[in-house]
């Protein structure tokens, strides 16, 4: 068998160019290669890390030193049922490919990202959730059954019915249980490529988290766009999206926007920077003044509308730029988001915009949603909201930021909130301890001895948080 | 799940940590630089053959610091073979490499009037063949991961053959000469390769040995080495002089310099 030597290491990045880790990278094309690779990891004593498309913002699908089975290679998409809308497919698959094969049939995925590059293995180890998780829920309650290969050599198959336990553990498992090997999905029935999107502007961060309450049970999809650099009597400004779907026969001519290439992003802006460029002129822009005036900008254009647009345009935001994440420039971004209940939320974070206000730490995005609880393991979601923060990385700023975050972690553990693995990079092992509970840790490592005795399946994260 | 207490600290983007491997490091120079790296944040391997020594600098190096920064590794830099799993093992530990330091050297002067082939080829094992084990994976690494720096701790002595010590000098001048070549391979692929060169530092190397002058401190020597690592210079005298008056003794000719006893 093979000997695995430095020179054969690939250097892998996060998403956001915020880490770098050197790995022995294979990508197996069916299970019998994944077994091949744990027994040569055995030999070697090294781990192994599961990766897709690399999405995450944090070390999720980093491993430094270790072996990363890169699972892009196994891309099939297995069966797929168009009168019933269930789709089987491999963990390489992306929802790109999910959404582009089922659209044409008048069928959508239930949950998605807001990048369509994500795989539905890396959908189902992190448990993503979208703009609809207060009436969708995560992506793994849609999961009708997986097959996993786990580091014992045992094959197993989970659904809610069956070895649901393991199912829970698994989906959201950080992909430290084991391997998805295919997965049984059911799609949404849709009737227009179209969906009913509605903006308005809101004044503050209190009415903005009133709207999304009020907001959610009426609408399929809501988001907000927080103005995080205003401050005084408009913090927490922002704007809001609602979307629903079309109802059967509101749409004229649905077999026109169910076509794949109705789904377009725009792909100019101002019809004279191609896309692929767009990154360079995002860049000048990514500083306090910067952002300022371009939020500013944003919320006194804001006007209320109402407009019919493609899902994918509606969907997948952070497509519209392609590596937009370049433009935070050479140490990159990260990201903190932080879920808490409807009743503490608004002070909690007043306290933390105002705080990033003072300290000259603004995020430059902020996004927040509405969510809800559900029986997943190692979950983040609860009754409550969410509110995403990105920040750009320099040398300067770093200390500052490292400080400021943990005491943000501090006030989202003291207003009962919970953190996303996906997302923070700085989160310590005393707060995941904190939010998650000693009880749900002690089950997870009984579930990881059971699949993994040889603790084969490890990660930057799952050792950052976890070891 | 959990492992070992040693495990170093995670890097994270806001907490990036540098990693080091210091090979040759538990005392002189290389036990100087390791106490500046970690003191500049880099988490270290330090590999020695003196466990003991090595033990108590990782101590003395953590206990400072309040968190592990550096991993001790007992190894004989001749015992070639193990290099290719120790390196492997290092990078998991670690998590990564940036930063790879040369430092493990011997004088081992025959006497004036004496050979000792004996002496001669454990100079060239310890001094050059060591760092070679090395540096063949170190380079093959950064050259694929396109980053990352190397240091070779050669000398002032490698630049003339003299009367007291032929092999040390010869050892250092071929380390000297692999690391321009080093550096010339390297340098496209953004991999950074400094020469260190050395005069007296005050070590047991220079212990009883008579008419040294500009003697340093190791500190002294460890801070420019630090420096030059992080001006990514080519190469370094330590301390600086050296360069002017070693410019002299390169173009001392043959009939006078084999006259001189030094």
């Amino acid at each position: 068998m093979t000997t695995l030597s430095v020179d054969q290491f690939a250097s892998l990045e996060n998403f956001g160019h915020s880490l770098r880790a050197p790995s022995y990278l294979f990508r197996p094309g069916d299970a019998e290669q994944i077994s091949q690779v744990f027994e040569l990891a055995k030999q070697h004593a090294l781990t192994i890390n599961l990766r897709g498309a690399g999405r995450s913002y944090n070390d999720a699908a980093l491993n430094g030193g270790g072996i990363v089975l890169d699972l892009t290679g196994m891309n099939r998409i297995l069966d797929w049922n168009p009168e019933t809308g269930i789709l089987r497919a491999e963990p390489g698959v992306t929802l790109q490919q999910v959404w582009q094969h089922v659209l044409p049939d008048g069928w959508w995925p239930p949950v998605v990202s807001g990048t369509m590059f994500t795989t539905l293995g890396g959908c189902l180890g992190m448990n993503i959730h979208g703009k609809n998780n207060f009436k969708m829920g995560m992506f793994g309650e849609h999961v009708l059954e997986f097959t996993a290969l786990l580091p014992t050599g045992e094959v197993v198959t989970c659904s809610p019915q069956k070895d649901d336990d393991l199912f829970h553990a698994m989906i959201g498992g950080l992909g430290m249980l084991g391997v998805f090997t295919s997965v049984t999905l059911e799609m949404k029935r849709i009737y227009s490529g179209q969906l009913d999107v509605r903006a308005w502007n809101v004044p503050d961060l209190a009415t903005g988290l009133e709207a999304l309450l009020g907001g959610a049970p009426k609408n399929d999809y809501i988001v907000g766009w927080v103005d995080t650099i205003a401050g005084g009597k408009g913090l927490g400004r922002g704007q809001l999206h609602s979307a629903n779907y079309l109802p059967a026969g509101a749409d004229p001519d649905p077999s026109r926007t169910l076509q794949v290439a109705y789904q377009t992003l725009p792909s100019t802006f101002f019809g004279l920077v191609p896309k692929s460029s767009l990154h360079y002129f995002m860049s000048p822009f990514l500083n306090n003044p910067g952002v300022w005036a371009v939020n500013t900008a944003k919320y006194v254009l804001g006007r209320t509308r109402a407009y019919r647009q493609p899902h994918a345009a509606f969907h997948f935001l952070l497509d519209y730029i392609p590596d937009w994440e370049l433009a935070y420039g050479r140490d990159g971004l990260i990201q903190h988001q932080s879920f808490l209940p409807k009743e503490t939320a608004l002070d909690a974070w007043t306290e933390m915009l105002k705080l990033s206000q003072r300290r000259g730490l603004p995020s430059y995005l902020g996004v927040t949603k509405r969510h809800r609880p559900d029986k997943f393991l190692l979950t983040h979601a609860v009754d409550g909201f969410s509110l995403a923060m990105d920040f750009k990385v320099t040398r300067g700023n770093r200390a500052g930021l490292s400080e400021m975050l943990e005491e943000f972690d501090q006030i989202v553990l003291e207003a009962g909130g919970r953190f996303y693995f996906a997302k923070n990079s700085e989160t310590a092992p005393e707060t995941a301890r904190r939010f998650l509970g000693e009880e749900t840790i002690a089950r997870f490592r009984e579930f990881k001895k059971r699949c993994d005795p040889e603790n084969l399946l490890g990660s930057d994260l799952y050792r950052r948080v976890f070891g | 799940m959990s492992e070992s207490d040693s495990r170093v600290p995670a890097a994270t983007p806001l907490r990036p940590r540098r990693r080091a491997i210091l090979v040759g490091a538990s005392s002189g120079i290389g036990a100087a630089l390791a106490r500046r790296l970690a003191h500049e944040g880099y988490t270290l391997a330090l590999l020695a053959r003196r466990g003991e020594l090595l033990q108590e600098l990782c101590e003395e190096i953590n206990f400072d610091h309040g968190e592990t920064r550096a991993i001790p590794y007992v190894h004989d830099v001749t015992e070639y073979e193990a290099v290719p799993d120790l390196l492997r093992r290092i990078v998991v530990d670690l998590g990564g490499l940036d930063l790879f330091v040369y430092n493990a050297g011997v004088a081992l002067a025959p006497g004036l009037k004496k050979f000792d082939f004996e002496k001669d080829r454990r100079t060239m094992e310890i001094n050059l063949m060591g760092a070679l084990a090395w540096l063949n994976p170190i380079s093959a690494m950064f050259q694929g991961l396109k980053a990352g720096q190397i240091v070779g701790v050669s000398s002032v002595a490698g630049e003339r053959g003299r009367v007291g010590n032929p092999s040390y000098n010869a050892s250092k001048a071929a380390l000297t000469c692999y690391l321009e070549g080093l550096r010339n391979r390297l340098t496209r692929y953004g991999v950074h390769v400094l020469t260190v060169k050395p005069g007296f530092v005050d070590t047991d190397m220079i212990k009883g040995a008579k008419k040294t002058f500009w003697v340093v401190p190791a500190e002294q020597a460890a801070g420019d080495i630090w420096n030059a690592i992080r001006k990514r210079k080519q190469e370094i005298y330590t301390p600086a002089r050296w360069r002017w008056l070693m410019l002299i003794v390169r173009n001392i000719p043959s009939f006078v310099f084999r006259r001189l006893i030094f």
